[in-house]
């Protein structure tokens, strides 16, 4: 039955106590001695942001707290939510020399949460352009993109339909890597640029012409819509649900008011599903069960996120997929899948059924992870934006779409990547307008 | 340095242990390694802990016939990103205890322990008597030698002690003199390094019939300033005294000045070296310059006495691997491989040359190299399509479903040759390297005939050689 939480608000806390705890100084300290400060480095060129990072750790390693921070937002005014929840593994930590060296990459992202949370970001606006820019949603790509066109000097207003900002970095990140408080306080530091964030502003296609009309530049950083559906029976059985509305409950609401199942079946295996099944189970959930069509091998989940799950008691079911939600009275009580084989080699290799393979899971929430869908609504319908693939189109090097003084980035331009990506989408978006405006900003 | 791997065999009853045992200056030691005479050597309880832990031999802190009045802060330390005390100083002065209980922890000791090295450092007041009196009653505790504190240089020497009488050539002999017309045990005199030539103090404490020399007393040194207060590190009601500068950082001074003396045929006195030694290396590099034994003060203030533990096997294993049966084998093997740069070969060359293998794309030789010295490594780029799982220079895993290569970011890594025709080899890229094994410099044939720059200005002032011609890339 699905019920709310049976922990207590101590042991929730603890479970949701951060991943990795903050640095000490003298950890930070001893941690950044062991940066080669490398030339031409390849943690920087590994970060989607391009953090000088060599620069922020040797700065921490000489008690220039404000300057590391400065290093740090200057290229990425995310880094605090960037040093919490990126999977740093295959970005600056896995390409980090000390691998090879040591076996250890340094510890960057812990690093530059140090560096983040010493020093609260603050630069002070470019001289005035007199240009007015719109930004649609306040996610990672609209916010550094108001960001850095705010630096340049131009003036900018962000339109969010949801009452809360933020986007996913707000509602959608697990929250023992980042609470919503944090993401919040980094959200206020934007706004104490002069960025006006007009949250319960739906931008639909009608508006977006209007934007286009009043503004000089428009930004769309709409990002995704709901979770994909299974388009097998059972769908709207009570305890079937899906992995934002799961997720969202833990920062909309104490952790005391989150429902969670007894025995829960978490379908995919990307980082969404693993962040699910873990969270699932810090609510208290006895029996967790990730199931996938495909195997560990294939799985779209980075290889540390996997081990968390494993570490948290999560279990895998491999080779299957979901045919049916069973239950009883409108609520869930299993689930129905049938086994699969890969044929072939690889990436490339054929799923087949495996004949009279059905079986049955009990279960009493069953929750949905397997990617989201693009706004197609409002794409489609939105002034001449070419699509491609569910992806509004982008010119990668300026954010341009094919829409004169249109730009966009984020994940509505990559179906779903990192926050770090989307941030780094938004500053470039922000050159491109700024380049596009006339090229009157200054840093 | 393979091979101390063969050491295992010592446990193997038939195989004979290196002989530790060291005599300087007449004075017999289980080994050669001494406590300086500094706070580890303040008291009877602490020597006698020392010599359970394995010293061979200690020096009492410095002690005078008043005792003295100390200030409070007294030390300030040097730390090198992120490692503690790369370099320690003190503005101490000698013993703060009385001499009466100084001489009687003194004989105590030497009852308890008559097989160690027990010296006692003296300093008093620079007339004839007062040396003969402290002399006679030092000795009458049984002592194995006294060492004359000429070097520490705050505080003392302003009371006319001390570097006072170390930085003159006329007093240290005169002093020396006053103490050697009674001493019946062997006189050591401890230099300090703060003059311009230590050779001229060695030589003048060989004239007063000095026994040994021990060096180097502390460096004048201001550790720093603290940018909130701005009061000096460290500080008494926020005012600094320069004091005395020690520690790792100093060992290549230390070192120098005792390769000076090793090679001086004027001094040719038994040295006792000190100054910075950490490690058995340290020990054994101080002894291969020339000095018979070493002492230790800052390190043992860092760790304790129990790093003699590691000094000893450190140096037994070694010696095994050397087959050195006694440190005299082996003491001054290296000093006459110093000198003047004059004599040094023109015609000798070496040149970079990086492993491929075992570099790990870090950049650091290119860019010290192209900033800081001769522009003589190449930089290219390796696509990340070219690179194969199994390069053990640029590891891989598989996370997510993405092959994550370390040393590569943005679709490439940078790969590093070193340009030999340019090279001048000046180690330079194999110092920043932080692979142990990966660059390494080697000999090349060099355009210049074998000659030292003294015989080449000989044969250019008698028209005997062209002109070496300046190279033509900088
Ligand atoms: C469950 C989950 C876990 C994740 N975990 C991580 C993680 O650990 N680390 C990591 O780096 N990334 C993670 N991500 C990815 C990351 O959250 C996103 O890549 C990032 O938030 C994308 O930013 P965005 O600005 O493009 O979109 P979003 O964050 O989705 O923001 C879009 C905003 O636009 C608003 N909006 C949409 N349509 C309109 C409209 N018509 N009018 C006005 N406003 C509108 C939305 O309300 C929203 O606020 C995760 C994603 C998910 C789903
Ligand atoms: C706190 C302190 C006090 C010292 N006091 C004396 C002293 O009383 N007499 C003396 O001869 N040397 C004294 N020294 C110098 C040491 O004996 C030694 O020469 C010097 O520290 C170098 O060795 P190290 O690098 O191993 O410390 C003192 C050193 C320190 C750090
Ligand atoms: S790759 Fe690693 S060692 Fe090199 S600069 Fe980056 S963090 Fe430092
Ligand atoms: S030895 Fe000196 S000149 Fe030669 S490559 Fe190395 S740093 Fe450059
Ligand atoms: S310093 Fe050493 S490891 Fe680094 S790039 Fe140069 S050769 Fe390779």
């Amino acid at each position: 039955m699905i019920q709310k939480t049976l922990l207590t608000p101590d042991q929730l806390a603890e479970n949701f106590a951060d991943l990795h705890a903050a640095y000490p100084r003298d950890e930070a300290v001893t941690e950044s001695s062991r940066c080669l400060f490398c030339f031409d480095a390849p943690c920087t060129r590994a970060c989607p942001t391009h953090i000088d990072v060599p620069r922020f750790i040797r700065q921490i390693l000489h008690d220039n707290m404000a300057g590391a921070a400065e290093t740090i937002f200057s290229e990425n005014i995310f880094g605090g939510s960037c040093a919490r929840a990126c999977p740093t593994e295959v970005l600056c930590e896995g390409a980090c020399v000390d691998n090879t060296l040591l076996n250890e990459p340094v510890q960057i992202g812990r690093l530059q949460r140090y560096a983040t949370d010493s020093t609260p970001a603050s630069f002070t606006p470019g001289p005035v352009t007199g240009k007015r820019i719109a930004v649609v949603g306040s996610g990672p790509a609209g916010l550094s993109c108001a960001y850095t066109l705010r630096r340049l000097g131009h003036a900018v207003t962000v339109f969010e339909a949801s009452d809360i900002a933020g986007g996913l970095n707000t509602l959608g990140i697990a929250a023992y890597k980042i609470t919503t408080e944090f993401s919040l306080s980094e959200i206020d530091a934007i706004q104490a640029m002069d960025i006006e964030i007009r949250l319960g502003e739906y931008v639909d296609a009608v508006r977006l012409e209007e934007l286009r009309a009043s503004y000089d530049a428009v930004f769309l950083g709409i990002g995704l819509g709901p979770t994909a559906n299974l388009e097998i029976p059972g769908e709207d059985l009570g305890g079937v649900t899906e992995a934002l509305e799961f997720i969202a409950q833990t920062h909309t609401g104490p952790f005391e008011e989150c429902e969670v199942g007894q025995n829960v079946v978490v379908i995919g295996a990307g980082n969404t599903a693993i962040d699910v099944a873990t969270e699932a189970v810090r609510l208290g959930a006895e029996n967790v069960l990730i199931v996938y069509r495909r195997t560990s091998h294939e799985m779209s989940a980075f290889a540390y996120e996997y081990e968390l799950a494993k570490a948290d008691g999560v279990k895998f079911e491999w080779l299957v997929r979901p045919i049916k939600f069973l239950g009883e009275n409108g609520v869930l009580s299993g689930l129905r899948l049938q086994r699969l084989e890969l044929v072939g080699e690889g990436r490339g290799a054929m799923l087949q059924v495996i004949p009279d393979s059905t079986f049955d899971i009990a279960c009493d929430m069953a929750i949905k992870s397997l990617g989201q869908v693009a706004l197609e609504p409002f794409l489609s319908e939105a002034a001449d934006l070419q699509l491609e693939g569910g992806k509004v189109g982008i010119d990668a090097s300026t954010g341009a779409t094919g829409v004169d003084g249109l730009f966009s980035g984020g994940d509505c331009t990559n179906k779903g990547a990192e926050i770090v990506d989307a941030v780094q989408d938004g500053k470039i978006a922000a050159f491109g307008i700024d380049v596009y405006l006339g090229g009157l900003g200054s840093l | 340095m393979a091979g101390w791997g063969l050491y295992n065999t010592l446990t193997d009853s038939s195989v004979q242990k290196p002989d530790l045992t060291t005599t300087l200056a007449g004075i017999r030691s289980p080994n050669p390694f001494w406590l300086a005479s500094a706070p580890p050597t303040n008291s009877a309880y602490q020597i006698c802990r020392a010599f359970e832990a394995g010293w061979g031999g200690a020096v009492w802190k410095t002690i005078g016939h008043d005792p003295i009045v100390n200030v409070s802060s007294r030390y300030g330390s040097i730390d090198y990103d992120g490692r503690k005390m790369m370099g320690f100083n003190n503005i101490e002065l000698i013993t703060d205890r009385t001499l009466e209980t100084n001489l009687e922890e003194i004989a105590d000791v030497k009852k308890k322990f008559p097989d160690h090295a027990l010296v006692v450092s003296l300093m008093v007041e620079s007339t004839r008597a007062a040396w003969h009196d402290v002399v006679k009653r030092t000795e009458d505790t049984g002592c194995d030698g006294l060492e004359l504190n000429f070097g520490c240089p705050h505080g003392m020497s302003e009371r006319g002690m001390g570097s006072a009488v170390g930085q003159v050539p006329e007093y240290t002999q005169m002093v020396t003199e006053w103490v050697k017309e009674i001493a019946q045990t062997p006189v050591l005199i401890k230099l300090t390094p703060n003059v311009a030539d230590i050779r001229y103090i060695a030589r003048a404490a060989k004239a007063g019939g000095a026994d040994g020399l021990s060096l180097i007393n502390t460096i004048n040194s201001i550790m720093g300033i603290d940018l909130d207060s701005f009061n000096p590190k460290p500080h008494v009601a926020g005012r600094g005294s320069h004091g005395g500068y020690c520690g790792p950082a100093v060992k290549p001074i230390a070192l120098n000045m005792v390769q000076q003396l090793a090679d001086d045929p004027e001094v040719g006195l038994p040295l006792s070296g000190m100054g910075g030694v950490q490690a058995w290396q340290d020990a054994i590099e101080f002894m291969l310059l020339g000095a018979g034994n070493v002492q230790v003060c800052t390190a043992v203030m860092h760790y304790g006495f129990r790093i003699v533990e590691h000094l000893i096997s450190g140096l037994e294993n070694w010696m095994a691997s050397k087959n050195y049966a006694q440190t005299s084998d082996f003491v001054g093997l290296s000093a006459g491989k110093l000198g003047d740069w004059a004599d040094l070969d023109l015609g000798y060359k070496v040149v970079a040359e990086i492993d491929q293998e075992t570099c790990i794309h870090c950049g650091l030789c290119y860019i010290a190299c192209e900033d800081g010295a001769h522009q003589s490594i190449d930089m290219t780029r390796i696509e990340d399509s070219t690179i194969s799982s199994d390069d053990p220079s640029l590891p891989s895993f598989l996370s997510g479903g993405q092959t994550v290569f370390a040393g590569v970011g943005d679709g490439y890594a940078n790969r590093f040759d070193i340009n030999q025709e340019t090279c001048v080899g000046c180690n330079l890229c194999s110092l920043v390297c932080p692979v142990s094994t990966c660059i390494t410099m080697v000999e090349k044939e060099s355009a210049i005939p074998s000659i030292t720059w003294r015989i080449y200005q000989e044969k250019l002032q008698s028209g005997k050689i062209e002109r070496i011609m300046p190279p033509d890339h900088v």
